[in-house]
């Protein structure tokens, strides 16, 4: 078998300075009536090339983004992520490493790590940010319950146009730990920071709100921190599109304490859902209640200047019990693709990629603005944008997928209860979308529509 | 500086008319390593004997520090926030953490002086 | 004396003449040991690493909320970005460079194979909110993964979802939070045993969930101590969070035991998987009575640790905790069709909610399964037997020198060891870990599990050869032998050839930097 490497000769001579007669003997802790004598009804060893056909028969039963118009958003984006990207996530430094507990044999990782926290730290215009979280939705999550340590306040007011996986997951979590929880109604028309000004009292820790919100809405967010820090909250800003914290204004420069974003949108595929990298940012007072792992800069016994993982006392190994968060993993190897292609792009190439992506959107929001019966619901926005259609989305959708092309996301898919919002469409456009699919979009919902 | 009685938990108390200065033993120092920062408790707050008021954390460790003695909490060390080092430098005098106003001073009288608290370390170093 | 190399020319024992003392270079770099700054330390303006067609003038619907103003990356261009990776990647050790001998992280071997079948555009480029219609592959390996998992564990239901093994502790623990709720137990049933010797995670995800966490104490086979476990148990008692094998390398011999006693009490078992290589293909959690665990993906099914993460923890689940198992959950119709469940309503009303955004870590999950497929029944039965055989033969070998605690019989994949062997040298665990580095080694596991003073835990895994054994040995029997010998500097001033030398984590921690800042 290709990855065992022991022969038969290896494990007798093994046996024997180990000193026993066989390698069940070294199972006979084990209760008998547990030992199971025969392999499992599963099948058997197989070669690469079965497996390969095997797993490409799987992957063919999919529709692949790439093969035709798509314009999924909603918590997930298709960008184009640059050749040597992928090529330099698979040195095996990298792919193979461990987490830096020897950072004498880790400087890699540290020191990309320490680019990564400065990167997020400039996208979201915050103090500090930390070397990753398992995704946006267990960010937010984590978001709240430090804001709960940090106000000593126990009541969470999430905003209904906050994506609902964030809701959920933010929700579970909280009523896991007696958190209570207040979400105001979903708004379709604009964010509706008044409804969450007034959820305000002297029993909130934070307010969470999305920026862009899950129908692309854009608001100036500063009344509303104004109005959490008038009464001791935090603000807490969840982006799904990293990509929109440099076309718009940073959460930073709005008087946001905590941004709980989703990465994904630089450097890592889509992947159905996973893996992908939470953003976790604060403000530098904040800074020894966050979660999760930081890399900070030191010096090694020869005066050069090097990193380590630090302030570890809030974590679980040290702390166990009494942590700042159970997480044990951060994201590595996404963060590595986050950051090789933030820093492929730079300045000037983010700036043109995000004045791209909103160019891109508006044309698709034209495009779709001639469609008769097609109703535009989102006046300003940066890549994402929702419409009302004449009839429910859902089927336009599945329709529309049949042939071969991905519209959007129906609201319906992330509100079902909300019977109102059934004939309203999520559409995302990126960097990667053409005129040709432009026009493709547009013909085939004229005609779905007719 | 004889004048300290411990605590089974390396605390220290010094008491100056019906107010107790805290602090951790040079012993714990030690054992902690080098202090990088110190959660102090909340000016004003009520505490009772034995409850967790205070965290000292080194770089592999956290600390948590017990309230050697019960009452109000009228004063914390804020110079240690800034340099964290003070406690290893001098743990029984600029490195104190917390004043207490008693409002049981027999309290005092339960905790070990010097001698026995020297005798309880030896005891736990074997 | 003159003594002379392969090519007939004399050469000068290191250390012997004062005029061949090595040169400080100009750079820095020392050959192949390149320096390599920051990435906000090379930029220039103007300059960017992608190209990108003009941008489409159109009417901006941004009104006044565009970014003004400067983000301050760094422009680079791509041959740069390359070359900064590419040094970077130079300073980290990893398994595709040696034996990385960590206990309780199973760092085996991360095939290519998975790494392409990742990236098949079929897997890779589908987005999780497409109609199911279009993704039923995606589902169908889910569903593969899922039976693969069961079948592997003895149990009847799987949560793909959770992100990493801390957040399946986190999801399993729930489900068991959520069942004593729909009892009626939650309020009376507040306490969660673990043993002393247990991973940090388990604590902090016991507490985190508002359970009060009662440890319990090994006995003098690094075992849980049954009569402290009989002790704890009471109508309080809600559950108890076990690794088995344990954290001591020991297989817990009691814990049917353990499973019934607790299950009479009333109580649940949670168990932690993360050793689940011992004895996979051998045992099934399921006969030994446990009620929830989850496994480490990036642990025994070998997805890439890709220097921290991500991970991926799918938590299997009793037919008592089924019920309660978050969403999304994927099901199957009649006529084959395969669809995900993602709310907490109808035919996933008990579920106690969800645990992360969309269904979980899909691409540890083609990787994983591409490595199940290839080992298949017979291989993973293997991989169980061989990573128990290579920990005892480091044992063996290792026991000649170092200390062991438990010795009351076999170890499984991994072995502990303490510092009672260093006694009287002056050093620590940490400068003995040092010094392997120096060696070419990284590190075991070292203070951890805190039961033990001073603790090594060795874990070779099975894909780690005889040679690889011996040579490792050999290092380190070397190296007792130089603490016992009293050559204390080999060790304190240790590592001396690594890219840095031990660092400053005082200062890192009193006077935190954690980002770069421009020149104010």
């Amino acid at each position: 078998m290709r990855y065992l490497p022991l022969t038969p000769q290896d494990r007798t001579s093994m046996l024997e300075t180990i000193g026993a007669p066989s390698v069940d003997e070294l199972f006979r802790d084990v209760p008998t009536a547990a030992r199971l004598n025969a392999p499992l009804d599963l099948p058997p060893h197989a070669s690469e090339m079965a497996v390969e056909r095997a797993l490409k028969v799987m992957a063919n039963r999919n529709h692949a983004a790439g093969e035709g118009p798509f314009f999924l958003g909603a918590g997930a984006y298709r960008h184009h992520v640059p050749a040597t990207v992928d090529y330099l996530i698979q040195r095996g430094e990298f792919l193979t490493a461990y987490t830096p507990y020897q950072p004498e044999i880790a400087q890699g990782t540290l020191q990309v790590l320490f680019e990564f926290q400065t990167q997020v730290a400039m996208l979201t215009g915050m103090d500090v940010a930390n070397a990753s979280m398992y995704d946006g939705a267990t960010s937010c999550a984590e978001a709240v319950m430090m804001a709960s340590r940090v106000t000593r306040r126990h009541k969470a007011v999430l905003s209904g146009n906050l994506h609902p996986h964030y809701r959920d997951v933010t929700r579970t979590l909280c009523r896991m730990t007696d958190h209570p929880v207040e979400v105001t109604p979903v708004h379709v028309f604009d964010p509706d920071l008044d409804a969450l000004t007034d959820a305000i009292d002297d029993s909130v820790g934070c307010v969470v709100v999305q920026y862009p919100d899950v129908f692309g809405h854009i608001a100036d967010l500063t009344p509303l921190a104004d109005a959490c820090h008038a009464a001791g909250a935090l603000l807490v800003v969840v982006v799904t599109e990293a990509v929109a914290l440099a076309g718009l204004k940073p959460p930073g420069e709005m008087g946001a304490d905590i941004v709980a974003a989703e990465g994904q949108s630089f450097g890592n595929a889509l992947n159905f859902g996973g893996p992908h990298v939470g953003l976790f940012a604060t403000r530098d007072k904040l800074v020894r209640q966050m979660p999760g792992r930081l890399c900070g800069q030191t010096v090694d016994a020869d005066g050069n200047r090097g990193f380590v993982l630090t302030l570890s006392t809030r974590e679980q190994h040290i702390r166990r019990e009494k942590a700042t968060s159970n997480i044990c993993t951060n994201s590595g190897l996404c963060a590595l693709a986050f950051s090789i292609q933030v820093a492929l792009l730079g300045e000037e190439g983010m700036q043109n990629l995000a004045a791209l992506n909103h160019a891109t959107a508006v044309q698709v929001a034209e495009r779709l603005d001639g469609i008769k019966d097609v109703e535009s619901l989102t006046p300003a926005f940066f890549n994402e944008f929702a419409v009302r259609l004449p009839r429910p989305a859902g089927p336009v959708v599945e329709a529309l997928a049949e042939k071969g092309v991905l519209a959007g996301v129906p609201a319906s898919r992330l509100y079902p209860e909300e019977a109102s919002l059934s004939d309203v469409l999520l559409v995302a456009a990126t960097e990667t979308v053409t005129p040709e699919d432009i026009e493709a979009l547009g013909e085939a919902l004229e005609q779905e529509l007719a | 500086m004889a004048n300290e009685r411990y605590t089974q938990e390396h605390e220290w108390v010094r008491v100056e008319g019906d107010v107790a200065i805290c602090g951790i033993s040079d012993f714990a120092q030690t054992q902690l390593g080098d202090v990088v920062f110190v959660e102090l408790p909340e000016v004003g707050g009520v505490v009772a004997k034995d409850a967790e008021v205070a965290v000292v954390e080194s770089v592999k460790a956290a600390s948590d520090v017990y309230a050697p003695v019960s009452g109000e909490v009228i004063e914390v060390n804020e110079a240690i926030v800034d340099d964290p080092e003070t406690v290893n430098r001098d743990a029984l005098g600029e490195g104190w953490l917390f004043k207490i106003k008693l409002s049981d001073p027999g309290e005092i009288d339960d905790l070990m002086d010097e001698t026995a608290y020297d005798e309880f370390v030896a005891g736990e170093e074997e | 004396m003159n003594v002379m190399n392969k090519q007939g020319r004399p050469t000068v024992p290191a250390g012997e003449d004062e005029s061949s003392a090595a040169p400080e270079t100009f750079t820095g770099n020392r050959a192949l040991a390149l320096e390599e700054p920051l990435l906000f330390e090379q930029s220039a303006e103007g300059r960017s690493g992608v190209d990108f067609a003009p941008v489409p003038e159109v009417k901006d619907r941004r009104g006044a909320l565009s970014r003004s103003g400067t983000i301050g990356l760094p422009g680079v261009s791509e041959p740069q970005v390359v070359r900064h990776y590419t040094r970077l990647s130079q300073k980290n050790y990893a398994i595709d460079a040696g034996i990385f001998p960590l206990g309780s992280c199973t760092m085996k071997h991360n095939p290519r194979l998975n790494e392409r079948m990742a990236r098949l555009p079929g897997f890779s480029d589908i987005h999780p909110l497409q109609p199911e219609s279009t993704v039923q592959g995606a589902l169908q390996l889910m569903k593969e993964l899922s039976r693969w998992l069961m079948t592997l564990t003895g149990m009847p239901a799987v949560a793909l979802s959770p992100g990493a093994g801390a957040h399946g502790e986190l999801t399993g623990m729930a489900a068991i939070r959520a069942a004593l709720e729909a009892k009626g137990e939650a309020g009376k049933r507040r306490k969660v045993l673990v043993p002393e010797s247990a991973h940090g995670t388990n604590p902090a995800t016991a507490a985190s969930l508002g359970f009060e966490v009662a440890g319990i104490e090994e006995d003098e086979h690094g075992r849980v101590d049954l009569k402290a476990f009989e002790k704890s148990l009471g109508e309080d008692v809600a559950a108890i969070m076990l690794t088995n094998p344990n954290t001591c390398g020991v297989f817990e011999y009691d814990i049917r035991r353990i499973a019934d006693a607790l299950h009479e009490a009333g109580g649940y078992f949670y168990c932690d998987g993360a050793n689940f290589n011992a004895i996979v293909g051998r045992v099934r959690p399921g006969d030994l009575g446990i009620d929830a665990m989850h496994l480490n993906l990036h642990k025994t099914f070998s997805t890439p640790h890709g220097g921290g993460g991500p991970g991926s923890g799918p938590v299997v689940y009793s037919e008592a905790l089924a019920p309660f198992a978050p969403v999304p959950r994927v099901e199957q119709d009649a006529d084959g069709t395969l669809r995900l469940i993602e709310r907490a309503n109808g035919e996933a009303e008990q579920a106690f909610g969800r645990v992360k955004g969309f269904h979980g870590q899909m691409g540890m999950f083609v990787r994983a399964l591409a490595y199940m497929m290839s080992h298949g029944a017979d291989g993973l039965r293997q991989v169980a037997e061989d990573s128990v055989l290579n920990a005892n033969y480091l044992k063996a070998r290792l026991s000649e020198a170092f200390s062991l605690p438990y010795t009351d019989g076999p170890c499984m994949h991994e072995v502990l060891f303490d510092d009672s062997f260093l006694k009287g040298t002056g050093l620590s665990t940490l400068d003995f870990a040092k010094a392997m580095i120096d060696e070419g080694f990284h590190p075991m596991t070292m203070y951890f599990p805190l039961v033990v003073h001073g603790a090594m835990l060795v874990e070779p895994t099975e894909t780690e050869n005889k040679q690889s054994l011996d040579q490792f040995a050999d290092a380190l029997l070397g190296l007792a032998q130089a603490a016992k010998a009293g050559e204390t500097e080999r060790f304190t001033q240790a590592p001396r050839f690594a890219p840095r030398r031990r660092l400053d984590e005082t200062q890192a921690a009193r006077k935190p930097v954690l980002r770069w800042k421009p020149a104010a």
